[in-house]
């Protein structure tokens, strides 16, 4: 083994917020080894980030650090937690750089990329004027944008998320940094796009000899792409140890518990004889661009005639990348967008109906959203958004039936129906998503739209939802449509599945048989960057 | 599992979220504060005018310009006609106040709705609405003043009504843009998935997340308010003598203000107080009434 470059010996990190002190790292030790990834693995709040902030000096003024973070990569040992501001700065960007989640936010909108590259280079290394520019195009040739003469004068906004993504690497790559903290950083980029970046950061550690500490939450990419792993769990380091060691015999129950959530099992088949519930035929949804006083208005047609079946009690996944259509689709099924194309559900045709005549039907197909903390009413009580629908489908009821019917939705969730009086903000992620989950329930309906209802909770969270969403189609014999760009969900979940791609369908299938032997080729890229089978090699 | 065990708690009974707010607002000590300080304006207001030894209009031939002074009973002072200025303070702060309170009533209830119909409705509704709305601003108000003056002549209640005529227009805007932001979010398409009705979509879903800058922007109405019709008033528009309001007052004793300051500072101190503790008030409220604070 090489030598240690970063050790962290026992960090401590406390909050003091007005409503008492909050321990976020408590006891937390490790070593980073020059040119080796290590993977800091945890769920949201286990204190992944903050450690590494840390390490940066970045804590917010409210944190008090204790414990030592020795970097050997400078002049001798230091400890960053005391060296002085100036010298920490040299070393921020100098040899150690990071990458965070969302390089949207991490770029200045307003300034070229060029430009934003060039600054980094003139603040830390004698590069001036021509040659830093040359630098920013060397280092834009490297992290594999095309035309990087031309990007130098582009604007973040017009670069795709993983392009900036990108971007965001070059200029940590700047001044060949000993160590790069990534925090994150495919989290917000779509499976292939995420796949290409893994390889890029690997072939470029490789390139440069230097270490990365990788932070994420994602165990598929931990196991693919870090050479050693530590799992932390509120504060603490539960394990660390040599990625395939770890993975093959977890000490630990907790992170047995990690390994074990990614979902398992299969979907029972229905009968094929079973009858149609929901049918579409060429559905075309399209949204204006520009509207023009005269002439006709520019459209842009997210999707493009796309037929779909299911069947009473089946689960039909949809699966694409961002920008696909997979949610314009969902949400016209259920009318709330204006489309073109024949929609039946049930017995009746869908298409033509307004919100008066939808109404009625309301009840019977609902639907659950993927951002739990957005799909909520801050302003209303658990028991009040839960109930709104039968204030709406049954309104004969008396407060004390209405109540008694949120109740038992709730337990059917899983929450406990005493919590009813609360507000959606004193609830964790996964809880949030029991509400949503229990406010279409209770009507009792035959149809659910899922859309994403998994991607925005944590692993463990997520296997719990997902056991959910099985026992509820069981015992009610639910019909699910659910959309997903989590490939392993869905083929836990799903009958069949359908792919698309820019608003239109590139496969569909069973779903065995589509993850088994994919026909067209951007099925399998899809898979091959999903199961991160390149970045394994 | 681990993260979804609920905690079981014991049936909190059914606590309004009104009731709640009064709680959340009475452990704020400057709104509460403030809250006492107004009603003790409002009520000596009321009531100010048949405690004090004087009219508001009796004129005292032995005292004009006098300072205030317990002994002869002008604990104000008087004005250059020889009237008592508490009384006719307390009696301007009658008008004053109802003027700010219909008038603030008038836009929050026209605006609110306004605004949001016309965020939520958005597209072509929504640019119908909102060109209306730039075509009153640009109307010169004085010339509405003016025009409803000639209609129905001289009244009080047309100021009301004029003053609350302009005044929405701000609130529609304010509204409709917090609106627009709103109605992207998920739990607005929810309650469309549950097919529930444009008209309570807008009422129990938009305005009440909508609040927060409503409320303040309220406490912000006020003031403009009384100061609007003091500029009425001033021109001649508004209300006539011997009644007066605080506007009126204030800018007599500007002119008074090197040889008799009391009679800028009365009415100046009590419009400051309710100016300041409305501010106060509209902090506590706002708060308040987000669960998020609790």
């Amino acid at each position: 083994m090489s030598q240690p470059l970063l050790e962290i010996d026992r960090l401590r990190v406390d909050f003091d917020l007005p409503g008492g002190n909050v321990t976020a790292v408590k006891d937390l030790s490790f070593t980073i080894h020059e040119g080796e990834t290590l993977a800091l693995v945890g769920e949201s709040g286990s204190g992944k980030s903050v450690s590494s902030t840390a390490a940066l000096g970045l804590l917010p003024e409210l944190a008090r650090p204790a414990g030592a973070i020795r970097w050997h990569g400078g002049a001798g040992d230091e400890d960053l937690l005391r060296v002085p501001p100036k010298r920490l700065r040299r070393i921020r960007g100098n040899e150690i750089s990071m990458i965070f989640q969302e390089p949207m936010t991490s770029l200045n909108p307003l300034h070229r990329v060029g430009r934003q590259i060039i600054e980094v280079l003139t603040k830390h290394t004698a590069l001036r004027g021509r040659a830093a520019r040359a630098r920013a195009l060397d280092l834009l040739g490297q992290v594999g944008i095309p035309e990087p003469e031309r990007r130098l004068g582009s604007y973040p906004h017009e670069l795709s998320g993983g392009q900036r993504q990108r971007v965001m690497i070059a200029m940590a790559l700047a001044c060949e940094p000993k160590l790069l903290i990534a925090d994150e950083p495919t989290t917000a980029l779509d499976v292939t796009v995420q796949a290409q970046i893994l390889t890029l950061l690997k072939d470029l550690q490789r390139r440069y000899g230097m270490a990365i500490l990788f932070i994420t939450h994602d165990l598929g990419i931990v196991r693919h792409f870090a050479d050693r792993v530590c799992v932390m769990r509120r504060g603490e380091l539960m394990e660390s140890g040599e990625t395939a060691a770890l993975f093959a015999a977890p000490r630990h129950a907790y992170t047995r518990m990690l390994i074990d959530a990614e979902p398992h099992g299969r979907k029972a088949p229905v009968p094929a004889d079973a009858p149609l519930l929901l049918e579409a035929r060429d559905l075309r949804v399209r949204f204006p661009l520009k509207r023009r006083l005269f002439g006709p208005a520019e459209y842009f047609e997210a999707v493009r005639g796309i037929d779909l079946a299911i069947r009473r009690g089946q689960t039909v996944g949809i699966v694409g990348e961002s920008g696909s259509g997979k949610s314009t689709l969902g949400r016209a099924l259920l009318r709330l967008l204006e489309s073109r194309g024949d929609i039946r559900f049930d017995d009746t045709a869908l298409d033509g109906l307004d919100s008066a005549g939808m109404r009625p039907l309301r009840s019977r197909m609902q639907v659950v959203f993927q951002d739990p903390f957005g799909s909520l009413s801050p302003r209303m009580t658990v028991g009040e958004i839960v109930g709104e629908g039968l204030r709406v489908h049954a309104p004969a009821l008396g407060r004390r039936e209405r109540d008694a019917r949120v109740q038992e939705a709730l337990h059917d969730v899983a929450l406990d129906p005493s919590m009813r009086h609360r507000y959606p903000h004193e609830f964790s992620g996964g809880q949030r998503q029991r509400i949503a989950i229990a406010r279409a329930l209770v009507l009792k309906p035959e149809f659910l739209l899922l859309d994403e209802p998994t991607s925005a909770l944590d692993r463990s969270v997520q296997a719990t939802v997902i056991a959910l969403l099985r026992d509820l189609q069981a015992t009610h014999g639910l019909t699910y449509l659910f959309i997903s760009h989590d490939l392993a969900v869905v083929r836990a979940l799903a009958d069949s599945v359908l792919v698309m791609k820019e608003g239109a369908v590139v496969e569909q299938g069973n779903t065995e048989a589509l993850f088994q032997a994919p026909r067209e080729a951007y099925t399998r890229e899809l898979m091959r960057a999903a199961f991160l089978e390149e970045a394994a090699a | 599992m681990t993260t979804d065990t609920a905690v079981s708690t014991p049936d909190i009974a059914g606590d309004s979220l009104a009731r709640e707010a009064w709680r959340r607002l009475k452990q704020n000590k400057a709104a509460t504060t403030s809250l006492v300080l107004l009603a003790l304006v409002a009520l000596s207001c009321i009531a100010g005018p048949w405690l004090t030894p004087w009219a508001m209009d009796e004129v005292d031939w032995n005292a004009f310009l006098t300072a205030p002074s317990l002994a002869d009973g002008h604990y104000a002072g008087t004005d250059a006609n020889g009237r008592d200025l508490l009384t006719r303070v307390l009696h301007g702060g009658q008008v004053s106040l109802s003027v700010a309170l219909v008038a603030t009533l008038v836009s929050l209830v026209i605006g609110v709705l306004y605004g949001a119909v016309a965020g939520y409705l958005g597209g072509r509704a929504d640019t119908l609405m909102m060109r209306f709305v730039d075509i009153m601003y640009s109307l010169p108000f004085m010339f509405l003043v003016i025009l409803l003056m000639v209609v129905f002549g001289r009244n009080i209640l047309l100021i009301y009504a004029a003053i609350g005529a302009v005044e929405w227009l701000d609130m529609s805007r304010i509204v409709r843009g917090q609106v627009l932001a709103l109605k992207r979010r998920e739990f607005v398409e929810a309650a469309q998935a549950l097919g529930v009705r444009s008209h309570t979509i807008v009422t129990r879903h938009l305005i009440p997340n909508a609040i927060g800058p409503v409320i303040v922007y309220v406490t912000l109405t006020v003031p403009k308010v009384i100061l609007l019709e003091s500029f009425l008033s001033f021109l001649g528009l508004g209300v006539q003598e011997p009644l007066t309001s605080w506007g009126v007052l204030i800018s007599e004793g500007k002119d008074m203000m090197e040889t008799a300051p009391w009679m800028l500072l009365v009415p100046s101190a009590f419009l400051a107080t309710t100016l300041l503790c409305l501010n106060f008030l509209g902090d506590g409220l706002r708060d308040a009434l987000d669960p998020k604070t609790r």
